[in-house]
């Protein structure tokens, strides 16, 4: 049975099912780091000033939200918006208290997505970055909420979108409230785009379920990271469904970008001044100069 | 009835399908039209034109199948990215020839697959949910059976959502829910409690505005009486503006 609540995790943490975030290969503290992709060891300093991507294989570590504002906002330009907002039981399921309890814990935030302003090369845009360590980016009513404000605000200030995204799909332990989560960014990223502005999404590993089948797919111009997994089904449900192994690279960004659904994958050095300059060659003023004559 | 009765009883097979909605309150009047215009006709999506009450209306179903042989060529109503995109076009004709569109939602869930995901099921459903919150004329879509997540989402972002009395309507199967969380399949029963994904739940979450009550002999009235009352309804919206009826959508889905 096709099921859409997707549960993805790489193929090297597949034993750890059912966990959320404890065992992604986020850079620990030592000094020495293996890339969980080619195997070597790689100097952690090396990786940092990298852009933490792996200089021998160009993987791309999996980063937490604040450090890809950090590597995308310049210095001091992002202002977070409803930061203190935050999930509660509200159909009363199991253990969610429990699980959004260590959810915070692991990843020093309130929920699965920071949403906020900020200027990249001096080009004010409203941000939204998702956050894996969080419940596996599953999108709640929170999630939602904060994604919808924040196209509400890009809308009322004229503003572009820039939504960095990463989940597992709806959070199935806030049910049908998850799944309307999907209708209601939809219909956010709708109202801005009938307002002429510019919505760039970029999709980072993994990003599937109820957030491909949503704000993920809804962007102007569609960017991802290398070699990032991108699909509505995780590959274990396909391949549960269909009775045979993937095609190796299935539902990579390149496996997308070759079937026409991404603009670029984009090197993630790159990612800033890529969307700096995309920005800029949607900017308005002229059209308004024009309007005013 | 518990919930998992419900579960059960929204898959049994010999429950009404979206051809017996369409057959029994638009009969004759019903065209159907076919394909996507970009890659194929998928059956699971049955879609066209018919008269309802003298008025002209759109119709799109996810349909099952009522027998084996149906349900393989239908695919047991699990829509490849080409059935939504059927659906989309159907929707947008009706937005220029102003009729008003109703969806039935009979689906375990959009189908997960090679060609599914080459086709962009995910960027499917995603451009449905955007359009359909602005498509000028009413949509009013109605669960007659399993409403699966995304895939029925896809024809749900409307005015109103129906749901039969023993529809269901969940972001993930029981099963899948169960397996998941607690690694065990044989806690399906329990999960379905814990989803709410009963028509008496969501009503209660205030997801749906009406319950259909199942008569024991379903054939005899439900179709006679649901006719009624997606005309009244019909011509209650006719009157709103577009303007007010988008915005009267918006915010259907914004207080979640
Ligand atoms: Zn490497």
């Amino acid at each position: 049975m096709p099921d859409f609540f997707n549960f993805l995790k790489p193929k090297n943490e597949l034993e750890n099912q059912g966990g959320f975030a404890e065992n992604h290969p986020y850079i620990p503290e030592e000094l020495w780091i293996k890339c969980p992709v080619c195997k070597n060891a790689v100097l952690s300093s090396d990786l940092m000033d990298n852009h933490k991507v792996c200089p021998k294989c160009n993987y791309h570590f999996r980063i937490a939200a604040r450090q890809r504002i950090e590597m995308t906002a310049d210095e001091g330009s992002f202002e977070e918006m409803d930061a203190d907002m935050s999930s509660t039981n509200k159909i009363g399921f199991p253990d969610y208290e429990k699980k959004l309890r260590s959810a915070k814990i692991s990843s020093g935030e309130n929920e699965s997505v920071i949403t906020g302003t900020a200027e990249i090369c001096g080009e004010k845009t409203v941000i939204a970055v998702m956050n894996s360590q969080f419940m596996m980016g599953s999108m709640g009513t929170v999630t939602g909420e904060k994604i919808t404000k924040a196209f509400e605000y890009a809308t009322a200030n004229s503003l572009p979108v820039i939504i960095f995204t990463v989940s597992g799909g709806a959070r199935m332990q806030e049910g049908i409230l998850s799944l309307m989560q999907m209708a209601k960014t939809s219909g956010a990223a709708k109202l801005h785009s009938d307002a002429g502005l510019l919505y760039i999404t970029v999709l980072t590993d993994p990003t599937t379920g109820g957030v491909t089948a949503s704000f993920a797919m809804e962007g102007d111009i569609i960017l991802s990271e290398p070699r990032a997994l991108i699909g509505f089904a995780g590959p274990r449900v396909i391949e549960q469904t269909i009775r045979q192994k993937l095609p190796k690279d299935f539902q990579s960004a390149e496996f997308l970008l070759e079937k026409g659904f991404i603009d670029a994958v984009v090197q993630r050095k790159d990612m800033k001044k890529t969307l700096a300059k995309l920005i800029r060659l949607h900017k308005t003023e002229t059209k308004e100069e024009v309007r005013s004559e | 009835m518990s919930a998992y009765d419900h579960v059960i009883a929204a898959r049994a097979n010999d429950r009404p399908t979206s051809v017996d909605y369409i057959t029994r309150i638009f009969g004759d009047s019903f065209f159907e039209l076919h394909g996507d215009r970009r890659f194929a006709d998928d059956k699971a999506v049955i879609g066209g034109i018919a008269e309802l009450k003298g008025k002209p209306v759109t119709v799109i179903g996810l349909e099952k199948g009522r027998n084996l042989k149906e349900r393989m060529s239908r695919n047991f109503g699990s829509a490849h990215p080409e059935g939504y995109r059927k659906a989309l076009r159907l929707m947008k004709q009706a937005e220029k020839f102003r009729r008003p569109v109703i969806c039935f939602v009979d689906t375990s869930g959009a189908y997960c697959g090679i060609g599914a995901e080459e086709r962009g099921q995910g960027q499917a459903i995603a451009e449905n949910l955007m359009e359909m919150m602005t498509l000028k004329t009413p949509v009013l879509s109605i669960f007659i059976g399993e409403g699966g997540s995304g895939g029925a989402l896809a024809l749900a972002v409307a005015d109103e959502v129906w749901m039969l009395e023993n529809a269901i309507y969940s972001v993930i199967s029981p099963e899948g829910c169960a397996s998941i969380l607690w690694k065990d399949p044989g806690k399906t029963a329990e999960a379905s409690e814990c989803l709410k994904l009963t028509a008496q739940d969501l009503f209660k979450l205030g997801v749906i505005e009406r319950i259909i009550r199942e008569p024991k002999d379903i054939e005899s009235r439900l179709f006679d009486s649901l006719k009624n009352l997606i005309a009244e309804t019909f011509e209650r919206k006719s009157s709103i503006s577009p303007e007010k009826l988008i915005e009267m959508r918006y915010n259907r889905f914004r207080k979640f």
